[in-house]
This record gives structure tokens, C-alpha cells and sequence, in this order.
């Protein structure tokens, strides 16, 4: 079980894998993430799922290397298997239940940047398959760094590409690219940002400019991803809401993001000891 | 009347060694120890005790076996109506069932039950036997104490079990609530767990009912017959109060899942825990007090702040009086209003209010009101909330027709069934967080129910 089919490095740090987890597989809707345990004595590390084939059994996981945890992650080789993977857990993007008729009213806007890239392209693709409108913004650093080109470029209408450096695509942020579109008389309307915390922060600021609708996909801290620990609290509307079961996905305009940046480098100290042990030989 | 042998006392670490290490707190008894605590019962005619247990383990007819040395046949006895003596012996709350009962206790101190079942447990391996493989199937949802123990009297009576678990390991709130130090999981959970399994009794981690596949879907695509439905109390409670969601105010599920299930407190696992020095618990039963021994043993001097006073505490004697000996410093009649952050937003202090006691409420207790202009600063790193749990609504939400009440529990009748043909709950699903051994007693309730059921249909 949970053993890895396919390993490809889509950058120096960015793995993707496809994991045979059949009952995942089977359910799994655009929106849901999984949890993934390397070996008995890592972290439960909670993925955007980035695909799913029931028809083999498997899901798509990218993964980043950040910490101990997620190097454990990267570190396995096709073939071996880890010792856990849950899910699909949280709730499908909202425009799952949205009548087809409704939807196809829509036109579709989404902001990926850096490793949340990948779990756009399960709800792109889920939208265009079924004749909606969608177009989206990849960003990264640098040209090297931009992952899932070719499959978002298959997955919506049209694809836009952004670099920091101006290495790739247009010159500049995400934030700076959508308003460009927009300006150029594209009319979206509803966005999707997933990416780090402080660009679907700045990605929410820009959408409220333009009076755009925006959708983000927490990815907060977890232990058990089923509703238990509270780890992944956030402020939306001024409600406690935990991000496990209640999102990952809310709406961007009621996110407090200032507190959820704090709340995800809470562990940053311990995190810093963890790979001190490690590098020490004593884990 | 003839002078008495007094009740035998457990051994136990000495509280200031304990304090630093997650070794079991209590010894338990050696051979020696036990013999003479069981040759202290009465053997009663009537035995109060038996009907004190919630699961009606045949406690003289065990003892009278540990009276004569025969430990292996005592864990026969037990094993026919408990699937969890050496979880039961360590964590039931003996002194309100059994040993609340015992007629000893009336004039002296009641035999020590719960001291006694855990040392047959720890001494013996008790084989039960299965009957004929009858081909029916059922799924058993959740394995904490009320699965295993609906699980374990399934299996004995022929029935092909399976039960699914949400998290990479079995034991549920024994695995991930209750600390190492009470209940340690290699030589005592795991242990039993696989006497469970060795009655053929399947486990299946890592799926999540009603997220990784519906009830519906094992009933119609996977051929299970009925399902019990044992998941718990898991979401934990927060105040409400302003400040909550700063940097350092955890619940008590996170801090104890942290440690328990993902071992934080072991230097070779990468699982981050905050503890730091100075924690605050905020609540009075057994969650709180795990919580606070544990944030003693990672180094933190730790306080309980609670809203009434040290009689009203729901937490069991034994884990306060463990909990004073090792040094937790607990702040009574103290009800926090605010927890107030510092400019990086991680917890500095909490608000709190000076509480008196009023007029009883419906549990009976008196109930606490704040004390007007008795506001007051505690300083501190890390908040930790033990304010109890309740249900996972998950399963009512993606199962049709399985009614809740309106606290989140589900609705079930005495024997544990549902609102739904074929569909069985109990334990802490059904009650609001209560005991393991209610849970378990509610477990056994329902396997008989489903026996009943499947038999009825055949």
C-alpha cells in the first residue's frame, strides 16, 4: 500500500509522485488534500492532492522540500512506499455542487504560485473538461522554477506565465500580471489564488481592487486533518473556523491573513532543532 | 470484628523522578502483593462490585483465582466479558464503579479491583475461544475502546470484523489522549490491541469514514451487513474568549496528540510540541490533568486554572493527587476572560476573573459566578484548553437518515441502535465524552444487537 509509482523531480526541490492509494483515488474531488506520513517517525504533512486516476488507483501528490518532514517525503524513491496516506480530506471547491449551466456562465481566473501550482490543475481541468472558462496565471522566482506548465497549458483556455526575474513571461508578480489582464479588458468573474500565504494575501488585496470574487486554499498547520487537534484555526469573518473540515477552501475576502501567517511559523524553533538533531545523527 | 489486612498500596515512581520521564507512574503489584490484596475480598454472595462494572466482569470469581495463584485462569474469567483488563485496570475510574461498591469499603478500604485486574493482565495471556467463522460481515468504525470492544465479542461469535480507523494507528482516545505515563503504548495497548486481532478481528488504519469511503459504500459495494459506529468524542472545545487562535493556545487534543500518537516527547521523532515555561491548563478533568503532567514532563512549570474549586474537579482523585505530588499548582475559582498576545501575536498573559461558588446547577454542582472587579493578569507561554470534546459530525452529515441530537451526539437506543436499520453507535458518539469503560460496556451492548439483528435477517 501507498507504494510510489512515479517519482519526478519537477525542480531542485519540488518532487511530484504518484501514490497508489486506491480508496483515495476512488473518492477524491478537486479542492481535497491528504495526509502523508514517510515513516514512523515523521510528521503528518497535509498535500493539496494534484490528481487522482481511480482507474489505476492512484494520486498525485507535489511536494516541497521545507522541513524535516517534507525532505523525508522527497527523499523516497519509486518503488518504496510510505507508511501513510489519508484522505481525501476537507471539502470539494464549491463550484463541484454549482449547476453545469451555472457554471458555464463563469469565467474562471486562477493565481498559482511556486509548489501550489500543482493542485490547480485537478480543478482547472475539472472545469474545462466540462466546458467552462478558464484561464491561469503561473508564477514563480525564475524560469527553472515554474512547474505543471505543460499540463495547465492542456487543462484551461489560455495560460499566463510570470516570473519575479522576467526570465519567463511577464516581468513581475502574479498581483501585477492580473491586473494587467484585467486591464487589457479580461473579464473574469470568479479568481482562485493557491499558493504560499502571503501571495494568496496579496492576490485577495488585488481581487478586492478589481472587485473580483476570490477563492484561496489554506494550507495551514495539522496533525490529525480530521477536525480533532485545531491546529489549523483561522479567523474567516471573524468566525473560528478550522481548515481541516470547514475548508481548506473559504473565501479570500474573509481570511485573516496576518494571523495565519503567525500561526503557520509557530513550530518554526522546534522545526530548527528537529533538523539540528538530524544533522547530528540522532534521529 | 477481627483486625483487617490492610489494602494493599501499588508501588509507585517517586513524584519528583517522575516528573521528568514518561515511565509509567505506578508499578502495579508483584506476585506477592497481589495474593495478599485478593485474599482481603469477601467473596460476597451478592457482589455489589459486579454490578458496578460497567462491562459485569466477574470480579470475586477473578479474584478467588488470583487468591489461589492461578493468574492465567483469573484471565479467563475476565476475558469473557472484558476484551481491555490491562487498559481497564489502569485507567477506569474504579473508585465510583467497582471499588465504589465493594462492601469492604463500607467500614475499611474497598479491595483494590482495578490494581488487581491490571496485575492478571500484565501476568497472563488469556486465550479465548472463537466460535465456527459464520460468513456474515460487519464494520466496526473507530477503534477506541467501544470498537474494540464490539469488535472483540463479534469475533468471538463467529462474525468476519473489520474495523476502520481515521489515524495511522488503532487505540483512538487510548492512543492519542491518554498519556504514556498512565497507559504506555508498546507494552500495554499494543499488547491488547493484538489479543483483539488475534481473535481475527481485522484493522484497518488510515480511513476516514465518510471522507476515504461511506458508510453506504461498505454496506452496498463492500458487503458488510451492519456497522457500528464507535468514533468518539474527538473536536475539542475552545472559550470563545478574545485572544484564542494567538500563537501558544492549543488545545488539549493538539498538544496530547502531539505527544501521545506522534511521540514528541521522543528526541528521535521529528514531531514538533510547544510546551515552554510557564503553562496554563484551562479545565478540571482527566484531559486536563494529562495535559498538565505532560507539560511537566517537557519542562514547563505548569498551573490549572479552573472556574470552581478543587471538589468539583471531574478529573479522578488519583490523577489530582498525582498531579499535586508532582508539582502542578493549581489555581481554583479562576475563569480566564481574555488571552492577551505580545507584538509577534504569541499568548503573554491571560485575563482572568476570580469566580465564587453559587447555587448548584443541574449536574449538581454549585456553579461558579465571576466576583464584579476581580480581574487579574496571569502570565504565561502556552495556553493549553481542556474544556472536553464533543462527536465528529462527519458520519451523521454523510450517512442519510442517521438522526443527531442536538449536542452532535448520535441517536441511539439502549442496545445502540440507530435510526437506521443495520446501523449501530455507542461509546462517547452516542454520550458526549465520557469513560472507556462506559464506552466499551456500550460497545459490547451493541455487538449483542447486532447479533441479534443479523440473526433476525438470516
Amino acid at each position: 500500500m501507498y507504494r510510489i509509482l512515479n517519482k519526478e523531480m519537477l525542480t531542485p526541490t519540488i518532487c511530484k509522485m504518484d501514490v497508489l492509494a486506491p480508496r483515495i483515488a476512488s473518492s477524491a474531488q478537486p479542492g481535497q488534500f491528504l495526509i502523508v506520513l514517510s515513516g514512523e517517525r515523521g510528521e503528518r504533512i497535509p498535500l493539496t492532492i494534484s490528481d487522482y486516476d481511480p482507474s489505476v488507483g492512484s494520486v498525485t501528490i507535489v511536494t516541497q522540500r521545507i522541513g524535516a518532514s517534507t525532505a523525508e517525503i522527497i527523499s523516497r524513491s519509486e518503488d518504496e512506499s510510505f507508511r501513510s496516506v489519508v484522505g481525501p480530506l476537507g471539502t470539494a471547491s464549491d463550484f463541484v455542487n454549482v449547476p453545469l449551466e451555472e457554471l458555464r456562465k463563469r469565467r474562471y481566473i486562477f493565481i498559482a504560485g511556486g509548489v501550489g501550482t500543482a493542485p490547480v490543475y485537478p480543478q482547472a481541468k475539472w472545469l474545462h473538461d466540462r466546458g467552462v472558462s478558464v484561464e491561469v496565471i503561473i508564477g514563480a522566482k525564475t524560469a527553472d522554477l515554474l512547474i505543471y506548465k505543460k499540463e495547465l497549458a492542456s487543462a484551461c483556455d489560455c495560460l499566463h506565465i510570470c516570473t519575479d526575474d522576467g526570465s519567463e513571461g511577464f516581468h513581475g508578480m502574479v498581483t501585477a500580471l492580473l491586473e494587467k489582464l484585467v486591464g487589457e479588458g479580461r473579464n473574469y468573474t470568479h479568481a482562485v489564488a493557491i499558493g504560499p500565504m502571503i501571495m494568496m494575501k496579496f492576490t485577495t488585496l488585488t481581487c478586492k481592487k478589481l472587485g473580483l470574487p476570490v477563492t484561496v486554499s489554506l494550507n495551514t498547520l495539522m496533525v490529525d486533518g480530521t477536525g480533532m487537534c485545531g491546529a489549523c484555526r483561522v479567523s474567516v469573518g471573524g468566525k473560528t473556523r478550522f481548515a481541516c473540515v470547514d475548508g481548506p477552501e473559504f473565501d479570500g475576502y474573509e481570511v485573516d491573513f496576518d494571523e495565519c501567517l503567525r500561526r503557520q511559523g509557530q513550530y518554526k524553533t522546534e522545526e530548527k532543532e528537529a533538523l539540528e538533531r538530524i544533522s547530528e545523527g540522532r534521529i | 470484628m477481627a483486625e483487617r489486612i490492610p489494602r494493599v498500596p501499588a508501588r509507585e515512581q517517586d513524584p519528583k523522578v517522575r516528573a521528568r520521564n514518561f515511565d509509567e507512574v505506578c508499578y502495579g503489584y508483584n506476585m506477592e502483593e497481589a495474593l495478599k490484596e485478593a485474599s482481603r475480598c469477601l467473596n460476597c454472595k451478592n457482589p455489589r462490585c459486579v454490578g458496578a462494572c460497567p462491562v459485569g466482569i466477574d470480579i470475586p470469581g477473578f479474584i478467588a483465582k488470583v487468591a489461589v495463584g492461578d493468574v492465567q485462569g483469573a484471565a479467563e474469567v475476565i476475558a469473557h466479558d472484558s476484551s481491555l483488563p490491562a487498559v481497564c485496570g489502569r485507567v477506569c475510574p474504579q473508585e465510583t464503579q467497582c471499588e465504589g461498591s465493594c462492601v469492604l469499603g463500607v467500614k475499611f478500604e474497598p479491595v483494590s479491583i482495578g490494581k488487581l485486574e491490571r496485575f492478571v493482565a500484565d501476568n497472563s495471556s488469556a486465550s479465548v475461544e472463537t466460535e465456527k467463522s459464520n460468513g456474515h460481515k460487519v464494520a466496526v468504525i473507530g477503534s477506541g475502546p467501544a470498537g474494540l470492544a464490539c469488535a472483540s465479542d463479534l469475533a468471538k461469535w463467529g462474525y468476519d470484523v473489520t474495523i476502520f480507523e481515521a489515524l495511522h494507528k488503532a487505540g483512538g482516545v487510548l492512543e492519542y489522549g491518554i498519556p504514556e505515563f498512565r497507559l504506555p503504548k508498546e507494552t500495554v495497548l499494543k499488547r491488547e490491541i493484538e489479543e483483539v486481532t488475534r481473535l481475527g478481528v481485522k484493522i484497518e488504519t488510515d480511513v476516514i469514514v465518510g471522507r476515504t469511503v461511506t458508510i453506504d459504500e461498505l454496506m452496498d459495494r463492500e458487503g458488510f451487513e451492519a456497522v457500528f459506529v464507535g468514533t468518539g468524542a474527538g473536536l475539542p472545545k475552545f472559550m470563545g474568549i478574545p485572544g484564542e487562535n494567538l500563537c501558544g493556545v492549543f488545545s488539549a487534543n493538539e498538544f496530547l496528540t502531539r505527544n501521545n500518537l506522534m511521540k514528541a516527547f521522543r528526541e528521535d521523532y521529528l514531531t514538533p510540541i510547544h510546551a515552554g515555561k510557564k503553562v496554563c491548563v484551562v479545565g478540571g478533568g482527566n484531559v486536563a490533568m494529562d495535559a498538565a503532567r505532560t507539560a511537566l514532563r517537557l519542562g514547563a512549570e505548569v498551573h490549572i486554572v479552573y472556574r470552581r474549586t478543587e471538589s468539583e474537579l471531574p478529573a479522578r482523585r488519583e490523577e489530582v493527587h498525582h498531579a499535586v505530588e508532582e508539582g502542578i499548582i493549581f489555581d481554583m475559582l479562576t475563569n480566564p476572560v481574555e488571552i492577551l498576545g505580545d507584538d509577534k501575536g504569541w499568548v503573554r498573559a491571560i485575563r482572568c476573573i476570580k469566580m465564587e461558588l453559587g447555587e448548584p446547577d443541574e449536574s449538581g454542582r454549585r456553579s461558579p459566578v465571576p466576583v464584579p472587579g476581580s480581574e487579574f493578569e496571569i502570565e504565561t507561554e502556552t495556553v493549553i484548553m481542556a474544556l472536553g470534546t464533543s462527536p465528529n459530525p462527519l458520519i451523521a452529515k454523510t450517512t442519510e437518515g442517521l438522526e443527531q441530537t442536538r449536542r452532535g451526539c448520535l441517536v441511539a437506543d439502549e442496545q445502540g441502535a440507530t435510526t437506521r436499520p443495520g446501523i449501530f453507535a455507542g461509546g462517547d458518539a452516542v454520550s458526549g465524552a465520557a469513560t472507556v469503560i462506559l464506552a466499551m460496556g456500550a460497545g459490547r451492548k451493541a455487538a449483542k444487537a447486532i447479533d441479534d439483528y443479523l440473526k433476525a435477517k438470516a
